[in-house]
């Protein structure tokens, strides 16, 4: 049989399609791909890889931690120690909810070669907790009355202290006088003076000090160091972080337990060089929300924000600060602020410019808090060239005005509205996160960081860099310059608070501006209520 | 056969080849981008089969639900366009669509991810499955296809 025409078009007439859809679809995509490529090899960003670990060999370091409440608990985890109520608990979750993986990555946790052998706590409750839950065949721990006879007893290499704020400097400075190696919690101080007093003792000492700032292990914020040097944002004039919390404990009201009284906490020790008043279990469970203990959100999670990016700008000691807030989302009794605002100035702040009169120099950096709403505002960097939005994940949008984008902006290969850069190390990996406020450190990049696709505690990596330097020498990440920096900058933020006045920092001098009939550390101390009590009024 | 040319042959051609195009161009975008895969819309999987697409997605096995899913979508999309084992094309149509509606189904209560209008037990997927019913049971190749070919013996000999 002979073809016709007309058979022809009817039998074949669907190649055109197939051909018109299949050269559609892969011109898109290759397109696409390639337009990608184009801006990577332009923006040229390297994301980091994780520090490679010597090892920590030898005898087991002999750890003792100082203060075993919520975080003391956390920390002895990311060092292999687990109570067996939180494993009890975590299966129960694990039950409930099979995606949560918190209990399998703890077992997964590679094994620290610590010693866990002594603990400092004045709650004879959580004491006999760690105890409990600690002492096996392998692992003999004893407790201590107090800390000074745990520093002195020579049985202890290295000390974690997760107390209140107001007893990290007293104990930190101790232990760096013995040769007792420290892991403090933040703030490093609760005052001025204790920060050089802290700093001339780390100084001093052979011992190894590293502050708790854990998010220095995350992997996305090594990235973005390497983002700004290379100046893919171009020059950053503000830069915005916040703090964004609606539930009972982000704003520090844990729970009291019934149990705790006058015979099974040790106050006097609980207070120290505070005020003296008689045993009060919502001061001290709740320590966070007084002056006399803690730092309030400008000593508490101010910090957290300023040290992720001093980590990334390396931008040090504010020119200068001023913060306004007050008690409005929970008049309970506390007298540190729930809704805070500081602004610190950083006029010669200068990381290159891509404008060809170079007109740039100055920084603003903007805390924004608040304890009674939990919207989630996103980190930024804001740069004359991109954006970009820090966190777990790195994001980064072209500016419409940018100078350096000019030409792949006006040919429509970028656009201010879509991301040029995304990182997120977790892609391929949903978490379960239980609480509210877990998923508020989750979104900085508090909690976790990703080393190969694989979820990890960011500060079982931020104690072991600790342990490996007390092993194998080098330097910590978070040592006592970056600790000096944010503690001094905390400060600032809450006597600028009181004082309702710009505190400044002169740098040369290495101490802050003075101001007359102002004692800046008896300001930031006191239980008055803000800028009443501090000043006469001329 | 008189019904053979009818305007409803003709309307049955155009849904045919209006899905062989929808589905070409989808297995054609994710051919060409290596680095799609299902991940995420098989995580975020909702209702009553949540389990069973969970389970795909340890590492090995989502690599070849991707591969796997491409290799159906340009299947489905070759053969609807092009008229021939158009009926083996709309029964895998039917078994990806089935699968696509039952890891998001509109069931009141689940919430609707990356959804663009409001559904409720009716979706897209749900509709154009049945379209693909259709389409087995009146194939239309013979009309418009390589199968209208066939009446050439060399052709009808190829393809049986």
């Amino acid at each position: 049989m002979n073809w016709t025409r007309r058979d022809l078009l009817k039998g074949l007439g669907g190649l055109p399609i197939l051909g018109a859809v299949w050269w559609a679809g892969a011109a898109k995509t290759v397109g696409q791909r390639k337009e990608r490529s184009e801006i990577l090899e332009t923006l040229d960003i390297q994301p980091s890889l994780p520090n490679t670990f010597q090892g920590i060999g030898g005898t087991p370091i002999r750890v003792g931690i100082i203060g075993f409440g919520i975080r003391g608990e956390q920390l002895c985890r990311a060092l292999g120690f687990a109570t067996k109520d939180w494993i009890k608990s975590m299966e129960l979750e694990v039950q409930e909810n099979p995606s949560n993986k918190v209990l399998e990555d703890f077992y997964n946790q590679e094994r620290l070669n610590v010693h866990m052998a002594g603990v400092c706590d004045i709650f004879d409750f959580r004491a006999n907790k760690a105890l409990e839950s600690f002492a096996s065949v392998d692992n003999t721990i004893r407790r201590y009355a107090d800390y000074s006879e745990m520093i002195q007893s020579g049985e202890i290499d290295a000390v974690v202290i997760a107390t209140p704020d107001h007893w990290h400097a007293p104990m930190a400075i101790e232990a760096l006088n013995h040769g007792v190696h420290v892991y403090v919690e933040k703030p490093m101080t609760h005052n001025v003076q204790e920060t050089y007093d802290l700093r001339d003792a780390a100084l001093n000492s052979d011992a190894v000090f590293a502050v708790g700032h854990q998010h220095r292990q995350t992997l996305s914020f090594k990235t973005a160091e390497d983002i700004i040097k290379k100046g893919t944002l171009g020059h950053i004039s503000l830069i915005q972080t916040s703090t964004n919390r609606n539930d009972d404990n982000g704003a520090w009201n844990y729970e009291i337990l019934n149990h705790a009284n006058e015979n099974n906490i040790n106050w006097e020790q609980f207070l120290g060089n505070a005020p003296k008043v008689p045993f009060n279990a919502n001061h001290f469970f709740r320590w966070r929300k007084w002056w006399a203990y803690g730092s309030g959100l400008s000593g508490d999670l101010l910090t957290h924000d300023y040290d992720r990016l001093n980590c990334v700008l390396n931008m040090g000691i504010p020119a200068s600060v001023m913060a306004s807030g007050g008690v409005y989302t929970h008049n309970d009794g506390r007298n540190v602020p729930d809704v805070l605002q500081v602004n610190m100035e950083f006029p010669d702040f200068y990381l290159g410019s891509s404008q060809r009169d170079k007109k740039e120099r100055g920084m603003t950096f903007c805390y924004s808090a608040t304890l009674g709403n939990s919207f989630n505002r996103p980190t930024l960097l804001m740069g004359h060239d991109a954006s970009m939005e820090l966190g777990n994940r790195l994001t980064i949008w072209p500016d419409q005005a940018s100078s350096k984008y000019k030409t792949l902006l006006d040919t429509g290969k970028m656009n201010p509205r879509i991301p040029i850069y995304q990182y997120d190390p977790a892609i391929n990996h949903p978490d379960a996160v239980s609480s509210a406020t877990s998923q508020y450190f989750a979104d900085k990049g508090l909690m976790w960081t990703y080393v190969n696709g694989k979820r990890v505690d960011s500060t079982f990596l931020h104690m072991r860099e600790w342990l490996d330097t007390i092993k194998n020498g080098g330097k910590v990440s978070c040592g006592i310059k970056e600790g000096f920096e944010e503690a001094i900058s905390a400060h600032m933020a809450g006597i600028s608070y009181k004082l309702g006045k710009k505190i400044e920092w002169d740098a040369n001098k290495q101490a802050l501006e003075p101001i007359e009939g102002v004692d800046f550390d008896e300001v930031l101390l006191s239980n008055e209520p803000p800028r009443n009590a501090f000043i006469e009024v001329a | 056969m008189k019904d053979k040319k009818s305007s409803k042959t003709y309307t049955v051609i155009v849904l045919r080849v209006l899905i062989g195009w929808h589905f070409l161009y989808e297995g054609i975008v994710k051919l060409y981008n290596p680095e799609w895969t299902a991940y995420g819309y098989l995580a975020s999987a909702q209702g009553p089969f949540k389990p069973v697409f969970n389970l795909m997605l340890a590492d090995s096995v989502v690599s070849m639900v991707d591969a796997m899913n491409m290799a159906a979508l340009i299947f489905v999309g070759v053969t609807l366009l092009l008229g021939v084992f158009e009926r083996a094309g709309a029964l895998v149509g039917i078994g990806l669509l089935a699968l696509y509606y039952l890891a998001h189904p509109p069931f009141p209560g689940l919430a609707q991810i990356n959804v663009e209008g409001n559904y409720w037990f009716v979706n897209k997927n749900l509709i154009e499955m049945v379209a693909c019913m259709v389409l087995l049971q009146f194939p239309t190749g013979h009309v418009f296809g390589i199968q209208a070919l066939t009446k050439y013996p060399q052709i009808k000999k190829k393809l049986s």
